[in-house]
């Protein structure tokens, strides 16, 4: 039940006002700009764009300004924020065979074409606090070397040539791509709509999700196919001109997971996949959803839906951190009217037993002295 | 020309050049371009400048159905010259100066008599840029490609 209360305006205007005090901080120090953010915390930037399903990094390094680095409150800004804005189209499905790579590697093929390109990674650091950052030394330039000529084969088609692994996943053709934030949600979906619901999921929650899958609540023996990280290009259809332009180029993160299946039912055995699209530089998450989407394909693929991550109400109705936070976090607002319907209650039931216990008490007493 | 119909016959190929050369441009390019142009047209905003979203699509497992990835904002403008030609932009980001800008310059590519300007002012040194950054990017990637060797062990 709620109730308007008044009466918090002056104290409402004087914490807002205390936050953007906060925010700033020590005022002898410099502000941090939003370029700086862009540049120097460039992965906690293409979080809240890949959670907030915007890609914008200026508009996103500014939420996390804003937001004082709290990202789940940045991501929720980056959310109110597009729903002022019209949608001019959809773009043509962006071609990740085609992406400019900035980093390739596969788990299962070791000389694969094109190569093992770690690019900026944290992998093989010594995951060492590094005293040399706290000051504000001059970094090396990179190194460079003459690149390899033509463009880099999936794994998966390498795989394909053989018929040992499932083709890409297709949906009839008469069905547009369905979209979480047109439509309400509705049990079951389709792995179109499952995948944009991961995409923008929460990744601590896939994190766990598909942690959970590997030890054994829905295993499905995954191998990383390939994770690639780089630019591609988007391109819309514009009606005036009559050809698709190119808008310009987002960076994306894709995983193909890769997973043994001893086949079933409905399918042969073959290596079925789970997969992974994330904006942004964001390895973690897209090998998460890789897991996750493997996971949610169990019913398709004839597989007994025992765990958690195999349960697609129970993912997708979850994975989303605005949601999931909205609802939380309104808790802490006043309930104080149901709490005392709930406080008049708790008394009513105590004074019941109490007086069911003196009844009790009463009649033992009465019956020892017969 | 409907949007069903997509995509590019020959005579497109090079106006989709120079919208795509003018949506990667940068704001410091339009502006010291448009500083040079000798004679400045009067530009009648027809839409825009406005800032809206595009729905990104995917495809399932890198090649199979679309999906919904998620949505980026791009800022379009499209432009009347006193000529009668019209002149459209569109890019990521929120750019309003840009895509105006950009617009103007699309219609002035497609007159005779600045259509050189707009390729050796603008379009040609955008391509040189976009090219140098390309190769820098890959050149840095390559330098972290692994070499693996194989160790042989023991007596053979």
């Amino acid at each position: 039940m709620y109730v308007a209360v008044k009466g918090g305006e002056a104290a409402i205007n004087a914490a807002h006002r205390l936050l953007a005090d906060r925010r700033r901080g020590e005022r002898s120090l410099p502000s941090v700009t939003i370029d700086q953010i862009v540049e120097q915390l460039a992965l906690a930037v293409d979080r809240v764009m890949a959670e907030a399903s915007l890609y914008d990094r200026a508009l996103a390094a500014l939420a996390v300004r804003q937001s004082r680095g709290d990202l789940i409150e940045a991501i929720f800004l980056l959310r109110a924020y597009r729903t002022t804005l019209p949608r001019f189209g959809t773009s043509v499905p962006v071609d990740t065979a085609r992406m400019a790579i900035e980093r390739r590697i596969s788990a299962t093929y070791k000389d694969l074409p094109g190569g093992q390109v770690l690019g900026p990674t944290f992998d093989y650091t010594h995951r060492l606090l590094d005293p040399s950052l706290l000051r504000q030394d001059d970094v090396e330039e990179p190194a460079r070397k003459e690149p390899l000529p033509g463009t880099m084969t999936r794994v998966s088609d390498i795989l394909a040539g053989e018929g040992l692994i499932e083709e890409d996943g297709s949906l009839p053709d008469d069905r547009p791509a369905g979209d979480l934030t047109r439509e309400p949600m509705e049990f079951p979906m389709g792995r179109d709509l499952r995948l944009q619901a991961l995409a923008r999921g929460d990744e601590g929650f896939l994190l766990a999700l598909g942690y959970s899958t590997q030890r054994g609540f829905g295993r499905n023996h995954p191998f990383v196919g390939e994770i690639r990280i780089g630019e591609v290009e988007v391109e819309m259809e514009v009606p005036e001109l009559g050809f698709a332009v190119s808008l310009g180029r987002i960076q994306v993160t894709e995983c193909q997971m890769v997973n043994q299946f001893k086949g079933s039912a409905k399918a042969p055995p073959q290596f079925t996949r789970g997969y992974g699209l994330v904006f942004g530089q964001s390895e973690r998450k897209a090998m998460s959803m890789s897991l996750v989407d493997r996971a949610l394909r169990a019913e398709e693929l004839g597989e007994d839906v025992t765990a958690p991550a195999q349960d697609e109400e129970f993912v997708i109705s979850h994975a989303d951190n605005v949601q999931a936070t909205g609802f939380v976090e309104h808790l802490k607002l006043p309930h104080y009217v149901d709490f005392q319907a709930e406080l008049a209650l708790v008394r009513k039931m105590r004074s019941d037993i109490e007086a069911a216990k003196s009844e009790v008490a009463g009649a033992e007493a009465n019956s020892a002295e017969q | 020309m409907t949007a069903s119909q997509p995509s590019s016959s020959a005579e497109d190929v090079p106006r989709r050049r120079t919208a795509k050369l003018l949506s990667s441009a940068q704001l410091g390019e339009l502006t010291s371009a448009w500083e040079k142009l000798p004679y400045k047209p009067k530009a009648t905003p027809l839409r825009g400048p406005e800032t809206g979203l595009v729905m990104v699509r995917g495809r399932i497992g890198g090649g199979g159905a679309p999906f919904n990835l998620g949505e980026a904002t791009v800022t379009r403008a499209t432009i009347l010259l006193e000529s009668g030609t019209a002149g459209h932009s569109h890019a990521l980001g929120t750019d309003k100066s840009k895509a105006k800008l950009a617009a103007i310059f699309d219609a002035l590519w497609q007159e005779e008599e600045t259509r050189s300007f707009v390729e050796e002012e603008i379009l040609k040194p955008i391509e040189r840029r976009v090219t140098a950054e390309d190769r820098r990017q890959a050149e840095e990637t390559a330098a972290t490609r692994v070499d693996f060797f194989t160790m042989v062990r023991g007596d053979d």
